[in-house]
């Protein structure tokens, strides 16, 4: 294959490189979601660890050239074990004046820039808003630029094939995709079995993206590369043995679900709203019928809830997926759910803002909303998932916790675990343990409020027991008769009996326990849900600085597991990074009455792990003075 | 429905529940109430396999005198849930019980939209009118004019007719009846016959807010010349004695309340009812100084839960056994040694 003949042409050896972190930024049209996974496969194959972070513009067909349409893929991979999509790009691929205008800030000065020449006409220019060519003033000169007009390229490398211009444009990705193959020594096989089958219908189109691929890449094995620019190597990282695949976090929530349901015995009832970025839980699920999963696209949130609420009271476990705006229609209902002691799942897979805010972006401002956010006290439990792979695993869980406790779970996940990619070791299906259901089928003593002692869940007894016959409801019941009641001292019990079980809960998840570092120290830095690898990197890189700084990640948030308390106490102070306004601080100090202090980043992106190191060393000296 | 024939012969008490009932002295739902507990033992139906799902409202507490399954959920959400339980368990037969301020204001939606989806269900919209149980607003079905706390001067809302956004909802069954009436068993077994969604209205007198709204239909002395009972395949007449009749004004394409032997009309002149015809039910809706009762339309479609039903075992026979460990590895895998 070619790639060896890239080794004879150029026979000086590939530079090795640790990591590289490249962000792909285009036209919404240019097709930059589709370069970076191909990327990514390509990468995994070639054996490192990976992550991404795709950031697209919230119009679907933004007009072109335009800044607000700029679509962006970030991917890190590594010789080592990494968590993030990185913080700053090395390299920056940007296919026209818009996406260069947008991202060159971040890039690193020195670091390599791949620009479109043929999209940096007079027309963009003006789009992006540049009054002179960047290209000629100077302004680009800290950075090391590989300026090719991409788009004269492609159409030369797909002439005679028969495509119309605008087709033939099309394939200007995959050219520039073929670059970056050779730039970075990756293998194409994966991509152009991915094209075969994407264009089996269509052989014209996929032999010019074949024909463009490969083009990009004989172009780095024969052109004469700038001074400074050359071939890169990323030796493979050392993975932990096994199977592995990449997986985006609505991609592993759903087979958790699928998972937790099989291993309870009970079929699924989704009922979903389309919403971003929650909607391809449901496309995903709905191709899943097979596995005894039924999809419910409802008229609103608020019925999608009611169906799986209905479904619960059926004897199938209710699920219900959607975002922030969602989860707050659907609060009624779930407050239906906690009073008549149903198992039921929602999934809220966060974005950012108030209202409709910023719909394709990441946050974690809902946890209060999760909480809290019903009338009435009304308790239930909440997990938050860490990574894009360990959706699956709280998606198991939440199903878990929801049929041995007859309670709503909220599995909390967010915009970046949702779209974002990791490689993901393969779990062993056969090694998780099964949770079975059991329904009520005993008339004897039947009342359909009596409860497990340890756990405090009501009996599940569905329609069509002969015998079980009653009635359940949204008004305050009697405790065991379930009967209607309005006295005030049942109330009173009733909701402190609420309280008590979803409690019980936290002795039965794992205690809290330090993920990184001591058990004592100067800082132990509090974090939860898809904050998970940057924070985790930040006090790797800190105590690599001999600061006694710990991390403790909750996956739990609520009821919050057993430990908290003392390990809180453990530390001269604490640092709750959130991207939200400071929620969890607010939870923690509630709870623990201690001073734990807040970093808080509302911008619809994720953390740096340098914003984290920097805060938690300001933070540290200011303790120290 | 109910998929085993009944093991014993149940009657009404099997169907009576021992909590104690609620309503207001007088109120039409009690009417309703031991209409459905008679009539169930007839349809076959057990105890066991029977759900009653409410809303909110004083007729959405009708599950609780059920001696059957019930939910009383939320206010307006019954057609949701109900349709989440025929997803879950689709033997089960289910019974939606509605007010029109549950069913046609807050749960508008919901019921617009388990009717297009032709949901298998029975759905009893009980329209007194007036929102009973927050005692005595208008409701979306009240008369401009109606004045109540929230409307001191008569409210100005013009009023939904239920049978109507029934049909405009794409309905497959739509029914009408009154409280006392003695032909409500009827209505409710033809109802229950009806594979997919079949809604009834049922004209129900509040006599606390809204008393005797119904009462030149529902009179015993008054009655007979203003309910037309419409019966498939015969001429619409009405009447003390049968004398009127509906004939269709073929310049207006309208239907006109006419008196057979007068002014030259003969029996051939009065419309024969058809369930099956779409326009004939829209006009019936809502008819001049009378009120058709029956089975307005009756036309089966494709039946929700069956559908999906039969695009479950489909989608076994395409993707075979379900797997789960072939679902984790669907696409790209690689092994680390
Ligand atoms: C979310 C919500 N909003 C308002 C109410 C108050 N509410 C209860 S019943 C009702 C109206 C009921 O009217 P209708 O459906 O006609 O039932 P009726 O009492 O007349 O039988 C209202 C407004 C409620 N329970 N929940
Ligand atoms: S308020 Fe009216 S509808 Fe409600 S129970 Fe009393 S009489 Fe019946
Ligand atoms: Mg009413």
């Amino acid at each position: 294959m070619e790639t060896s003949a890239a080794a004879r042409v150029h026979p000086s050896p590939r530079e090795i490189l640790d990591s590289v972190v490249i962000r792909f930024a285009g036209d919404s049209g240019d097709g930059m979601q589709l370069t970076g996974s191909q990327f990514t496969t390509a990468t995994a194959v070639a054996g490192n660890d990976l992550a991404t972070f795709p950031d697209f513009p919230a119009e679907i067909r933004a007009p072109a050239g335009t800044t607000y349409g700029v679509s962006g893929f970030q991917i890190h991979f590594a010789a080592h074990d990494i968590r993030t999509p990185g913080d700053a790009p090395d390299v920056l691929v940007a296919m026209n004046p818009a996406a260069l205008k947008v991202n060159i800030d971040v890039l690193e000065p020195g670091g390599l820039l791949v620009v479109n020449t043929g999209a940096f006409n007079k027309n963009n220019l003006a789009k992006a808003g540049y009054e002179e060519n960047p290209l000629d003033d100077g302004s680009l000169d800290p950075f090391r630029i590989l300026a090719i007009d991409i788009t004269k390229m492609t159409l030369e490398s797909v002439k005679g094939i028969g495509l119309g211009s605008k087709d033939a444009q099309r394939c200007k990705n995959m050219w520039t995709l073929g670059l970056m193959y050779w730039l970075f020594g990756r293998e194409r096989e994966s991509t152009v079995r991915w094209l075969e089958k994407k264009f089996v219908k269509t052989p014209k189109v996929l032999e010019a993206n074949i024909a463009a691929l490969n083009a990009g890449h004989i172009y780095g094995e024969n052109a004469d590369l700038p001074h400074g620019i050359g071939a890169y190597q990323v030796p493979a990282a050392k993975l932990e043995p096994g199977q592995y695949r990449n997986i985006s976090g609505n991609e592993a929530t759903a087979w958790g679900l699928v998972t937790g349901a099989k291993l309870a015995g009970l079929e699924i009832v989704y009922g979903s709203y389309p919403i971003t970025p929650a909607s391809n839980l449901l496309h995903n699920l709905a191709r899943l019928k097979q596995f005894g999963v039924t999809t419910f696209q409802a008229e609103d949130e608020i019925a999608a809830v009611s169906a799986a609420v209905g479904a619960s009271f059926g004897g199938a476990i209710g699920v219900t997926g959607t975002s922030g705006p969602g989860v707050a229609l659907k609060s009624e209902a779930i407050g239906l759910a906690i009073a008549t002691e149903l198992p039921l799942v929602i999934v809220d897979v966060q974005r950012g803002g108030p209202s409709t805010g910023l719909p394709t972006k990441t946050e974690q401002s809902d946890l209060f909303q999760a909480v809290w956010g019903r009338n009435g006290d009304a308790p239930l439990a909440v997990l938050a998932a860490a990574t894009p792979g360990d959706c699956f695993y709280m998606a198991v869980e939440a199903v878990r916790i929801a049929v041995k406790y007859m309670t709503p779970v909220m599995l909390l996940s967010d915009g970046y675990l949702a779209n974002g990619a990791e490689p993901w070791h393969l779990p062993d299906i056969d090694a998780l343990e099964p949770f079975p259901v059991q329904f009520r089928d005993d008339p004897e003593g039947f009342m359909p409020f009596m409860r497990d002692k340890d756990t405090l869940a009501r009996v599940w007894a569905i329609p069509g027991t002969p015998g079980l016959e009653h009635r359940i409801g949204g008004l305050e019941k009697q405790q065991d008769t379930g009967h209607i009641s309005y006295d005030p001292e049942n109330h009173h019990m009733m909701t402190k009996l609420r309280e008590a079980k979803v409690q019980r809960i936290a002795k039965d998840v794992p205690k809290a326990a330090i993920d990184q570092g001591d058990p004592r120290g100067d800082m132990l830095v509090v974090g939860w849900g898809s904050t998970y690898g940057a924070i985790s990197q930040a006090v790797r890189m800190l105590r690599e600085r001999g600061r006694k700084v710990s991390h403790l990640h909750l996956r739990n948030i609520w009821p919050l597991p057993e430990g908290v308390g003392d390990l809180l106490r453990s530390f001269g102070s604490v640092l709750v990074p959130e991207l939200n306004n400071g929620q969890l601080v607010k939870l923690l100090r509630a709870e623990y009455l201690v001073d734990a202090d807040s970093l808080t980043k509302i911008a619809g992106q994720p953390f740096r792990i340098s914003e984290l190191v920097e805060a938690a060393e300001e933070r540290l000296k200011r303790s120290l003075q | 429905m109910s998929p085993n024939p009944p093991k014993k012969e149940y009657t009404r008490k099997d169907f009576s529940s021992d909590q104690e009932v609620r309503w207001c002295p007088g109120c039409g739902d009690y009417a309703i109430l031991a209409a459905v507990q008679r009539v169930l033992p007839d349809l076959g139906s057990t105890p066991e396999n029977t759900v009653f799902i409410s809303g909110i409202g004083c007729s959405s507490r009708f599950p609780y005198y059920m001696n059957t399954y019930g939910f009383h959920t939320i206010h307006g959400r019954a057609p949701a849930i109900a349709t989440g339980l025929k997803l879950a368990n689709p033997e089960l037969d289910v019974w939606v019980i509605t007010g029109d301020g549950d069913g046609l204001s807050i749960g508008g939606n919901h019921l617009l939209h388990v009717l297009r989806r032709n949901v298998d269900l029975q759905i009893l919209l009980f329209n007194n009118q007036i929102y009973g149980l927050t005692k005595g607003q208008y409701s979306p079905t009240s008369q401009v004019g109606k004045v109540t706390p929230s409307s001191p001067l008569g409210s100005v809302d013009q009023p939904i007719v239920p049978a109507r956004f029934a049909l405009g909802a794409r309905a497959t069954f739509v029914a009408r009846s009154y409280d006392t009436s003695k032909r409500l068993p009827e209505t409710l077994t033809d109802a229950h016959k009806h594979d997919g969604a079949a809604f009834i209205e049922v004209l129900q007198n509040c006599p606390v807010f809204n008393d005797g709204v119904f009462d030149l239909i529902t009179d015993r002395k008054t009655g007979p010349a203003y309910q037309l009972w419409l019966e498939n395949g015969q001429p619409m007449r009405f009447g003390a004695n049968g004398e009127k009749g509906l004939h269709m004004n073929p310049k207006t394409l309208t239907l006109e309340v006419v008196t057979v032997g007068e002014e030259g009309i003969t029996e051939a002149d009065i419309v024969v009812h058809d369930e099956t015809n779409l326009s004939l039910a829209w006009m019936l809706t809502d008819l001049p100084g009378v009120v058709a009762l029956g089975v307005l339309y009756r036309q089966p479609g494709p039946v929700y839960n069956e559908s999906v039903t039969k695009q479950r075992e489909l989608a076994k026979e395409r993707f075979g056994e379900p797997d789960l460990k072939a679902l984790l590895r669907t696409g790209h895998t690689w092994t680390v040694v």
